[in-house]
């Protein structure tokens, strides 16, 4: 994937030379460059505008859901219902059960905010995920790795909450020369990783795969000669499948990172692990 | 991973780490969380909440006021029921009591009839007595009459033959009938 992106960026790059032509998608998609505040903590580039944008809409959204308080709920009530619902039904209750109110708050504002960051990759002039740069991602990870061990450190206490990690029960001795780094790296470090990379990549992924295809259509439809234009009409198809895709994506990967949150949470707090 | 961070490096030309995090991302996203937490933890919820457990409440409130109707409507039933049944009981008390009244007045009828007919009977028996006895005062008398007279009649005639006493004889039977068809 990578080296094919590559090859097609200098194959046109040869070719074109001076004048347009094909921009190949590259890393430098994800570093948009400041627009306010520059070399300042508060630097702000147009993705952190994008997020600051979803956030007033995430805002505006559920205060006029939730402003009038209706027994019967009417139109955007509804949806907001919803909205709180199907994080409360499909992760909360399903992975905490009982223990799920505790964590309702946490877990259904960073579903919500996962899926608004997400779903800008595909929203026209926005055209690119906040989550596809690794800072909030990374951030929340590690919020989730500090609310599971501290949740875990709560409700077991520290000597029973390591113990259960990190010698599970049922093993012979020896093994656990084996079995203790293994699980010290799994649970203490590789899973904020994965939930950063898993987020991170996904993200990228669609939007570089997007930039290709319409990229490459308009390339075709524009500067390209003769038949070759015709090469536009499969590259824009593509482009819109995964554009549809990526709708799927964006939901799915907020989907993960909230209930895999919720699923560390719930075998931390477990008095068996 | 390095491919990226090389490829990132040679398209560019400068030093762009995609995993390398830069703190104004953590700072803005950071921001948008702490604003989404926010909102989710003074607003959405809350009000998620009061709006379920007002909800809830209608439901069993609604539910707890059907079931103190029926309460109700069973209660009033079994009055009505009662109400009825004590209808039924004072209806059936009069109906018997209208019956013992109704026999004790066919018997008293029956007492004052049958008074009524024994005084009757008693006064034909005392007139019928008297008759008969007038009767046979009356008839004794005239059998004396009857006697004396047929006696006189045997004494004062001659009874020469058979003939002449047997017409004597049945005159005075045809007389004695004549004064009983009287």
């Amino acid at each position: 994937m990578l080296n094919t992106i590559a090859n097609f960026k200098s194959a046109f790059a040869l070719s074109e030379g001076d004048g347009g032509g094909f921009h190949a998608p590259s890393i430098s998609e994800f570093f948009p460059g400041p627009i306010l505040f520059k070399d300042t903590a508060f630097e702000f580039s147009r993705i952190n505008m994008i997020g600051m944008i979803m956030t007033v809409v995430l805002c505006v959204f559920f205060v006029a859901a939730f402003r009038k308080k209706e027994f019967v709920p009417r139109g955007i009530q509804n949806l907001g219902e919803m909205a709180v619902e199907f994080v409360e039904k499909n992760i909360i209750e399903e992975i905490l059960g009982h223990k799920g109110p505790r964590y309702a708050v946490y877990l259904t504002s960073m579903f919500w905010l996962l899926l608004a960051f997400n779903i800008t990759g595909i929203i026209p002039f926005m055209n690119i995920a906040v989550t596809s740069v690794i800072g909030l991602p990374l951030l929340l990870a590690v919020l989730s790795w500090v609310v599971f061990n501290v949740e875990g450190i709560r409700a077991n206490g520290a000597g029973h909450y390591f113990k259960n990690n990190l010698f599970p029960a049922g093993v012979p001795i020896p093994i656990y020369l084996l079995v203790t780094p293994i699980e010290f790296v799994s649970t203490f470090i590789l899973r904020p990783v994965t939930l950063t990379i898993r987020l991170l990549a996904n993200m990228m992924s669609g939007h570089l795969l997007l930039v290709l295809f319409f990229g490459a259509t308009n390339y075709f439809l524009l500067e390209s000669a003769g038949i070759m234009k015709l090469v536009a009409i499969p590259s824009f198809f593509m482009g819109f499948v995964f554009t549809l895709f990526e709708i799927l994506v964006a939901f799915l990967q907020a989907y993960i990172f909230t209930l895999l949150t919720a699923v560390y949470i719930d075998g931390a707090t477990s008095a068996e692990h | 991973m390095q491919q990226w961070i090389k490829l990132a490096s040679e398209t560019t030309g400068e030093e762009q780490n995609v995993l390398l995090p830069a703190i104004y991302d953590i700072v803005w996203g950071g921001l948008s969380f702490l604003i989404v937490l926010v909102l989710f933890a003074k607003f959405v919820m809350p009000t998620m909440r009061e709006i379920t457990a007002a909800r809830t409440e209608k439901i069993e409130g609604g539910l707890a006021r059907a079931e103190q109707s029926q309460v109700e409507a069973s209660e009033l039933l079994a009055k009505y029921r009662a109400a009825l049944a004590d209808a039924n009981k004072e209806a059936s008390d009069i109906r018997a009591a209208a019956s013992a009244e109704r026999l004790a007045i066919i018997d008293d009828a029956k007492k004052a009839a049958a008074t009524a007919a024994a005084a009757v009977n008693a006064q034909a028996q005392s007139a019928l007595e008297s008759d008969r006895t007038r009767v046979a005062t009356e008839l004794r008398r005239d059998l004396g009459l009857v006697a004396t007279d047929l006696a006189s009649r045997i004494v004062g005639e001659v009874l020469t033959d058979d003939a002449r006493a047997q017409a004597v004889v049945e005159r005075f039977i045809s007389d004695l009938e004549k004064s009983a068809g009287r």
